[in-house]
């Protein structure tokens, strides 16, 4: 069995013996149903029996990004669907106001990290899962360590780093020269995020369903005030926390970064927030507000979270067994009004910077290779994404930043022009660079009349 | 400590400890202040959506739990970590070992063990300032012996449990004004419903808040202020800071003015009556006020579920009517009268691009029309209270004006009793769903009923055993044909598919899926119990291999 003890986390408990001791007969008798016996409506592929029931609880390993509201039950729901080995990786501590939610954690446990006690508690509870915490950023981990698990689920709350993770998942991603993605490379995500009453579960299966760039529409812009009204022309309470927060504090308070978790700068927040509300005459300011605007606090509940966490857990059941049918790519939770739990299905954009085949960049035929360089950085989609690229063309190293002696090799490159290095033709060319989670696919396209216009379709 | 409730022993944990905490809290200097404080940072993440007063409803709320298999506990774990103020599970099983693949509230070591006090003890570590109490005994064999225990509660959640029990529970809790709310997860499959005579909401919180600014008929203090501005204003700083609500009024004004006091005949028209006013097209108050200007040509109406509780029978009162609806009737009176056919306004203002000053004249002049609308409501309360013999004042005047400030989104919900549904013909939206041509989830609904038929007959759910599926399969579909033609549907046919898996799962309590239908139970409760947002309007399917779920009209 793969089970593996991080050397960054001198906590990580010795891998359990799992055996006969710790499955009683008849422990799984409801998931059994379902794993054992053949069905109608299932996936493509779906082989019942216990070979399968053995595949997710000793081979699969899934690894869950967040150990929060939604971490904590998808790692309860993922060890109670038979999945064996999880592994856990947030950057957080448990602070009090989690305790309405994350039910692996107690009053005792505050200042404790997150991916380590909720670890221990499933462990505890559900004999025979081994599940690895990671104490870390996720920034903190390379791609080869995501590159370990079959699947990834996020439980996040943040577009960031669920790009971040998109970026690195879909840079694993290979395509076949005729613009198929090679099976092997795909690794499946399954995101769940809540607000509230409201959620989301989504299944991100690499190059072929919409990646999380394909679909940043989804995700409502930030509200952000204009400075000019925040300093001349307050009308809310939220206007004056929030002059406090991001143009006095530097004011009054030089040379001290402000600290969101100092209950000291916290209350002088507050404070000056609420002189500064009761000259303009508004009301409203208080101390649970202040806290909310500056830390941009998302409300959250049991809930909501049990309801996503337990949608995303069965996907993942789907992906890895085929047992069910899977639900169309995108699924909308709204309990305010009822309960509303519907899918649809959105397109892959075609030319996606991190999913697609390749990006469409259209060049001179006689363009030399130091040329697309500076063609790719000048592009504005590409902007602040790359700045020393490194150029290979299916495996084959066309020109290297890093090391020097391998870019001292592949310099002469540099001068010749790219249509020959492609072997005559346009195609795919894989980008890397240092800024990039992920890799950056160009699929390249020859300005010329014998060249099929066809072949800019892309994948 | 043991309390003895008729012939059940009803065992309630760590009194002691709960006492001796109090205790301990009573000889600071400050007593409560400090657990106030952390019991707000606690709960800081909720307290944003329901609020104090939300809080405290669920602090006040005795909640009991029929079986605590995975459904039963998982609704029941979230309600614990919201801070119920007490829960009672009846459960009369023993621990197996399947409860260990299915339930995380299920400890290693306690197979063997009964499951009521297993869980109960379980649930009261995750969050110790709810009362945890159970009762070992079957939740059938209690409807059956003592009907009554059932009436000490706020709210009664029965899992796993057949609509032939269901049905006798029904009767009780509504006996005993207590509300119902129904969880069942059958493999991949889900059912929620909530069952009560009658649930009335005033904070409704709609997702899309109507703006009623009154643009279209201001009353003279609005206009009084509209006058004070100059909206020519050579001054160009001036002219960009003029609140969007004061340009709309003014530029209907003018524009009626001009058109023998015709309103504007389509939304362009105004439109092009604000674009001709703005100096430059980046003056954030015109494009606020063209944003806006619907609400001058299409200004709110009354919705229908308002109309609905206006027109109701009980707005027609009797000494014995509750409080919300003697507010209805004070509020048809309004309306008739000092609102002219609005509802008293909720006073509040959108932000305006404009300067501090002008924006708080504004607001001061909604707010104060939210007075005295309110006051004007109160007053009629006040004699509707004295008119049926009741204490004029038996109202409060932040009741009064809480009710005012939510009265365009007023809700009732009325449900069926379990029995008539039961017996009785399905309605004509649920027979349009049966017949649509993917009729999936109302198909549910009927093999979800006819699931209890077949257990009733052959004394066990089908497909239970490996041996008879093919049989059961052929059996449940006769059944689910009985139920149809119950129903009147006799002509609607159940997709083969369903029938299959509904065996394949053979009762199959899974977790993901009791996570799911537990997490929307305890959704549910939250909104019964606090009195906010709109809950279900009817039963609920959940359909877990496509992720979607369906409330059906009934």
């Amino acid at each position: 069995m793969k089970k593996r003890k991080g050397e960054d986390e001198p906590w990580a408990p010795e891998p359990e013996v799992m055996a006969e001791t710790t499955d009683i007969e008849g422990r799984w008798r409801d998931l059994d149903r379902l794993l054992l016996r053949p069905g109608i409506l299932v996936g493509p592929g779906f082989e019942p029996g216990i070979d399968t029931r053995d595949m997710i609880r000793n081979d699969c390993r899934v690894l869950v990004i967040g150990a929060g509201g939604l971490g904590c039950e998808l790692l309860k729901d993922l060890a109670l669907t038979g999945f064996g080995n999880l592994e856990v990786i947030d950057m957080d501590t448990i602070d009090v106001s989690n305790l309405n939610r994350q039910f692996l954690f107690r009053m005792r446990d505050v200042g404790q990290p997150k991916a380590k006690i909720a670890a221990e508690r499933v462990m505890e509870r559900v004999k025979g899962v081994n599940v690895v915490p990671h104490y870390c950023r996720i920034e903190d981990k390379d791609s080869s360590f995501f590159d370990q698990f079959q699947i990834i689920v996020l439980g996040l709350d943040s577009l960031e780093a669920r790009s971040y993770i998109n970026a690195v998942v879909c840079g694993f991603l290979e395509y076949e020269p005729d613009g198929s993605p090679i099976l092997t490379t795909i690794k499946p995500m399954v995101d769940g995020g809540t607000e509230g009453f409201k959620g989301h579960a989504r299944v991100i299966i690499p190059g072929m369903t919409p990646c999380f760039q394909c679909s940043m529409w989804l995700f409502p812009p930030q509200v952000t005030f204009p400075l000019c009204t925040l300093a001349e022309t307050p009308r809310s309470p939220a206007h004056c926390i929030e002059f406090v927060h991001l143009i006095q504090w530097g004011q009054d308070r030089t040379g001290e970064t402000f600290d969101p978790d100092n209950p000291e700068h916290m209350k002088w927040i507050y404070e000056q927030a609420a002189k500064r509300a009761e000259q303009y005459s508004i009301s409203g300011v208080t101390y649970s507000l202040t806290q909310g605007v500056v830390k941009n606090i998302i409300p959250a509940i049991a809930s909501t979270n049990a309801i996503v966490a337990a949608t995303c857990a069965l996907e993942t059941l789907k992906i890895a067994t085929m047992c069910s049918k899977g639900m169309e790519v995108f699924m909308q939770y709204t309990g305010t009004d009822g309960v509303y739990m519907r899918t649809f299905q959105n397109e892959k954009d075609p030319n996606c910077i991190v999913c697609s085949a390749g990006v469409p960049v259209e060049v001179e035929a006689t363009t030399t290779l130091q040329k697309f360089i500076d063609v790719l950085l000048k592009d504005s989609r590409f902007k602040n994404k790359i700045s020393k690229p490194s150029v290979s063309l299916q495996g084959e190293n066309l020109y290297m930043q890093a090391p020097p002696i391998l870019e001292e090799e592949t310099r002469p490159n540099l001068l010749r022009p790219l249509r020959t290095l492609m072997g005559g033709e346009g195609g795919i060319l894989n980008i890397n660079d240092k800024r990039l989670k992920g890799i950056l696919r160009v699929q390249v396209i020859f300005k010329t009349t014998d060249v099929d216009m066809d072949t800019a379709g892309g994948g | 400590m043991r309390v003895r409730t008729g012939e059940e022993a009803v065992v309630r944990l760590d009194l002691t400890e709960n006492a001796a905490k109090r205790r301990c809290l009573e000889k600071e200097a400050t007593p409560g202040v400090q657990a106030m404080a952390q019991r707000n940072k606690k709960y800081d993440r909720q307290l944003r959506i329901w609020g104090e007063q939300g809080q405290e409803a669920l602090e006040k709320a005795n909640i009991c739990v029929l079986n605590v298999g995975p459904t039963g506990a998982e609704a029941l774990k979230n309600l614990v970590l919201g801070g119920i103020g007490s829960f009672t599970i009846v459960d009369g099983s023993d621990i197996q070992a399947s409860d260990l693949g299915n339930n995380f509230l299920i400890e290693w070591d306690s197979v063997g063990r009964r499951k009521a006090s297993a869980v109960c003890s379980v649930l009261h570590e995750m969050n110790e300032s709810v009362e945890a109490k159970f009762v070992e005994e079957s939740p059938e064999a209690l409807i059956e012996s003592n009907p009554s225990f059932f009436g000490q509660f706020t709210l009664v959640i029965a899992t796993q449990m057949s609509e032939f029990a269901l049905v006798k529970l029904d009767q009780i809790c509504r006996r005993y004004d207590v509300l119902l709310l129904v969880a069942r997860s059958y493999g991949l499959f889900g059912h929620v419903r909530i069952s009560v005579k009658e649930h009335v909401v005033i904070e409704a919180k709609p997702d899309n808040k109507v703006e009623d600014l009154r643009f279209h008929k201001p009353w003279p203090e609005l206009r009084r202020l509209v006058e004070e501005f100059d909206i020519d204003t050579k001054d160009p700083v001036i002219h960009k800071h003029i609140p969007f609500g004061v340009l709309l009024i003014k530029i209907l004004d003018d524009w009626k003015a001009e058109h023998g006091g015709q309103m504007p005949s389509s939304l362009r028209e105004l439109k092009a009556a604000i674009t001709s006013r703005r100096r430059s097209d980046d003056e954030d108050n015109y494009k606020e006020a063209l944003k806006a200007a619907y609400l001058v040509t299409s200004p709110p109406v009354l919705k229908p579920e308002l109309l609905a509780a206006l027109n109701d029978r009980c707005a027609e009162l009797d000494s014995l009517s509750s409080e919300f609806w003697i507010m209805v009737a004070a509020l048809k009176q309004f309306l008739e009268n000092e609102g002219q056919g609005e509802p008293p306004l909720d006073g509040s203002v959108p932000d305006m691009h404009s300067f501090t000053e002008y924006y708080i004249r504004v607001q001061k002049v909604y707010q104060a029309r939210a007075e005295a609308d309110a006051a004007a409501v109160e007053e009629r309360v006040r004699s509707i209270l004295k008119q049926i013999g009741r204490d004029p004042n038996a109202i409060s005047k932040t009741t009064i004006k809480h009710f005012c400030k939510n009265a365009r989104n007023l809700r009732v919900y009325r449900y069926p009793k379990i029995s008539e549904e039961c017996s009785s013909r399905a309605g004509t939206e649920f027979q349009k769903l049966l017949a649509a041509e993917d009729n999936s989830n109302a198909a549910l609904y009927v093999l979800l009923r006819a699931v209890d038929r077949f257990a009733a007959t052959y004394k066990r759910y089908p497909g239970v055993f490996d041996s008879e599926i093919e049989d059961d399969i052929c059996q449940l579909k006769s059944t689910a044909a009985d139920v149809l033609n119950d129903i009147g549907s006799s002509g609607a046919s159940i997709p083969d598919d369903l029938v299959s898996e509904i065996c394949r799962f053979g009762a199959a309590e899974l977790h993901c899926v009791a996570a799911v239908v537990g997490g929307i139970a305890a959704q549910e409760s939250i909104k019964l119990l606090t009195g906010q947002f709109m809950p279900l309007s009817g039963p609920l399917i959940y359909n877990a291999i496509s992720a979607t779920s369906t409330v059906f009209n009934c």
